[in-house]
C-alpha cells in the first residue's frame, strides 16, 4: 500500500483500525468496548501473571500435539490419496464431507467416545486442521510432472525414495498452503475444545471474563490469540514462498 | 534384415512386441535390433509409437506380448543398464544442477562425496563446469537437457534411451547438441536409441535409422548410413549421400503427414 507516494509498512491499516477502537472505546458507546489502549495495558500487567501463562501453557501444548497429528497423519495420506487410485477412492468422500462438516457439532460425540479431559481437545484440534491438509497434500501430489515420476522410477527409486525425494518436494508448495490454513483452523479448534469440553487454557479465560463481564480482560485475551495466529501463519506463508520458486516449473 | 550384425554385437533387441492402450494399438509385433556401441534412430510421423517403444525398452511400459532383451537378458522393468533422457528434462526443481546429475547414484546408495566427484566429471563434460550450485530454473532450456544428459551418463548404463532429447531447445542449440552427440557416441562406446521427428537429425547423428510407419506400428525401412560418418562433423550436411537419404525418407514418409 503507498499513500502520497509513500510505501507504507505492512499491517498499517490495523493502526488504523486500531485509533477506531480507541474513539468508539472513548465515546463509551458500549462497554463492551472498552478503549483499546486500555485493552492494551490490561494486556501488559496480565502476561506475567501465573494464571495467563498456565492458560497459554495449557492451550499452546493442545494446539502444538493436534497440530503434529494433523501433520504427520494428513501429509502422508494427502500423498498416498495422490498417489494411488484406490485409496483415493476409498478416502476422498470422508475428506470432502469433514472438510465442509460443521465440525463443532460434532464435539459432543467426540466428548461421549473420548472423555472430558485433554485428549479429546487434541482430537477436536486434529479434526480441524487435518482435512485440508490432507486435501492440499493430494492436489500437490496429483499435479506432479510424469516425467518426475518416470525419471524417479527408471533411475531405480524405491517407493520409499520416490516418496522422500520425490513426492514430497515436488508437492511440498501445496502442502504448506494446507498447513498454514489447516493451521488456523486448529485455533478455532482449540479454543472451541476448550470452551466445550474442558474449560481450560484460554478457553477457561475466555469464560471467566465474559461470565464476570470483564471486557478489557476478555479483549486482551483476544488480542494474544490473535497475534500468535497471525505470526503463525506469516511464518509459514513465508515459507511458502521460499519453495514458491519451483512451484510453476514443476 | 539388410545389414545382419552378429547376434553378440546386439545390444538392445526387440522381439515381437505388441502393445495396445485400451483399443488403440500402437505397436504391432515389432522386432528391431539395435547394434553395440552404435545410435540408432525412430524415425516417423507423430503417434506412430516412438515413444512407446523406448519406454517399453526402459522397462517403464509393459508390452503386451513379446520380448525385450538387454545383452541377451529379459527386461521386466527399469534397471541400471539403461538410463533415459526425457524430452521435458525431468529435473528436480529443488535441486541443484550437481545434486540433478548425481540423483541416479543418490538412488544407488552411492556416498555423497563420491558421487558428486562423478557428477562433477559428467558435468564437464557436457559443458556445464561452473554451474554446480545453480538451479534448473536459472539455466536456459539447452543447459537443462544437458543436466538431463550428465545424469543420463553418470550412472553409466550401458544402453542410453533418449526422448526426443533436443525438441525443447532452439535450433542453434540443436546443432550444437547434435555435434556434442556424435563426440559422444565416439568416445563413451555406449549404445544409443535415439527418438527425433527431424529427418536432417536423425541421417546426421545415426549410425542405423529405423523408420517406423503408424497405424499399426511397425518397422518400414531401417538405413544404414555409411559414407560420410568419417567425413567430420563439418562436411556431413554436404555430402551427397546425406542429402540422398534425407529425400528418400522423405518420399516414405510424405503421404503419413497430415
Ligand atoms: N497413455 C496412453 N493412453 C492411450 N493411448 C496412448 C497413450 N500413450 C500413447 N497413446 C497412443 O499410442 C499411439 C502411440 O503413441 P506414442 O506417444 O508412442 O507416439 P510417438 O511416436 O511418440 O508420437 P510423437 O511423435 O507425437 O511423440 C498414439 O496413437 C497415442 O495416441
Ligand atoms: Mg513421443
Amino acid at each position: 500500500m503507498t499513500l502520497f507516494g509513500y510505501k507504507l509498512p505492512a499491517l498499517s491499516s490495523l493502526i488504523l483500525w486500531a485509533l477506531l477502537w480507541e474513539f468508539v472505546g472513548q465515546a463509551e458507546l458500549t462497554f463492551f468496548v472498552p478503549p483499546f489502549s486500555e485493552v492494551l495495558l490490561t494486556l501488559f500487567g496480565m502476561l506475567p501473571t501465573p494464571s495467563f501463562l498456565n492458560a497459554l501453557a495449557t492451550t499452546a501444548w493442545a494446539f502444538s500435539m493436534g497440530v503434529f497429528f494433523a501433520l504427520v497423519i494428513g501429509i502422508p495420506v494427502g500423498i498416498l490419496m495422490g498417489k494411488s487410485r484406490i485409496v483415493d477412492e476409498l478416502l476422498l468422500p470422508w475428506v470432502n464431507i469433514f472438510i465442509s462438516a460443521p465440525l463443532t457439532a460434532l464435539v459432543p460425540v467426540l466428548m461421549v467416545l473420548f472423555g472430558f479431559g485433554t485428549r479429546t481437545v487434541i482430537i477436536t484440534t486434529s479434526l480441524f486442521a487435518i482435512w485440508i491438509i490432507i486435501l492440499n497434500a493430494r492436489t500437490g501430489v496429483k499435479q506432479i510432472n510424469r516425467s518426475l515420476v518416470e525419471m524417479a522410477h527408471c533411475f531405480g527409486a524405491s517407493p520409499l525414495d520416490a516418496f522422500f525425494k520425490v513426492y514430497f518436494w515436488a508437492a511440498l508448495p501445496e502442502i504448506l498452503g494446507g498447513v498454514r490454513i489447516g493451521v488456523i483452523r486448529a485455533v478455532k479448534g482449540v479454543i472451541i475444545g476448550q470452551l466445550l469440553i474442558s474449560i481450560v487454557g484460554f478457553g477457561a479465560l475466555f469464560e471467566l471474563y465474559s461470565s464476570k463481564f470483564l471486557m478489557a480482560e476478555f479483549w486482551a485475551v483476544l488480542v494474544v490469540l490473535f497475534g500468535l495466529a497471525f505470526t503463525l501463519s506469516e511464518f509459514l506463508a513465508y515459507l511458502e514462498r521460499k519453495v514458491a520458486y519451483y512451484a510453476t516449473t514443476r | 534384415m539388410r545389414h545382419a550384425v552378429p547376434a553378440d554385437d546386439i545390444a538392445v533387441s526387440v522381439r515381437n512386441v505388441s502393445k495396445t492402450y485400451g483399443d488403440v494399438q500402437a505397436l504391432k509385433d515389432l522386432t528391431l535390433d539395435f547394434p553395440r556401441g552404435q545410435l540408432t534412430s525412430l524415425l516417423g510421423p507423430s503417434g506412430c509409437g516412438k515413444t512407446t517403444l523406448l519406454k517399453i525398452i526402459a522397462g517403464l511400459l509393459p508390452a503386451n506380448s513379446g520380448q525385450i532383451l538387454v545383452n541377451g537378458q529379459t527386461v521386466a522393468g527399469p534397471g541400471p543398464d539403461r538410463a533415459f533422457v526425457f524430452q521435458d528434462f525431468a529435473l528436480l526443481p529443488w535441486a541443484t544442477v550437481i545434486r540433478n546429475v548425481a540423483f541416479g547414484l543418490e538412488l544407488r546408495g552411492l556416498a555423497r562425496s563420491e558421487r558428486e566427484a562423478i557428477a562433477e566429471k559428467y558435468i564437464r563434460e557436457v559443458g556445464l563446469a561452473g554451474f554446480e550450485q545453480k538451479y534448473p530454473h536459472q539455466l536456459s532450456g539447452g543447459m537443462r537437457q544437458r543436466v538431463g544428459l550428465a545424469r543420463a551418463l553418470s550412472v553409466n548404463a550401458q544402453v542410453l534411451l533418449l526422448d526426443e532429447p533436443f525438441s525443447a531447445v532452439d535450433e542453434q542449440t540443436r546443432r550444437k547438441f547434435q555435434e556434442d552427440l556424435l563426440e559422444l557416441v565416439k568416445h563413451e562406446k555406449k549404445t544409443f536409441i535415439f527418438v527425433t521427428h527431424s529427418i536432417e537429425e536423425a541421417v546426421y547423428v545415426s549410425d542405423q535409422i529405423a523408420i517406423l510407419l503408424p497405424r499399426p506400428s511397425r518397422v518400414h525401412e531401417i538405413i544404414r548410413p555409411s559414407n560420410f560418418r568419417d567425413k567430420g562433423v563439418d562436411n556431413i550436411r554436404r555430402d551427397p549421400e546425406y542429402l540422398d537419404i534425407v529425400d528418400g525418407i522423405w518420399a516414405s514418409l510424405r503421404s503419413y503427414v497430415e
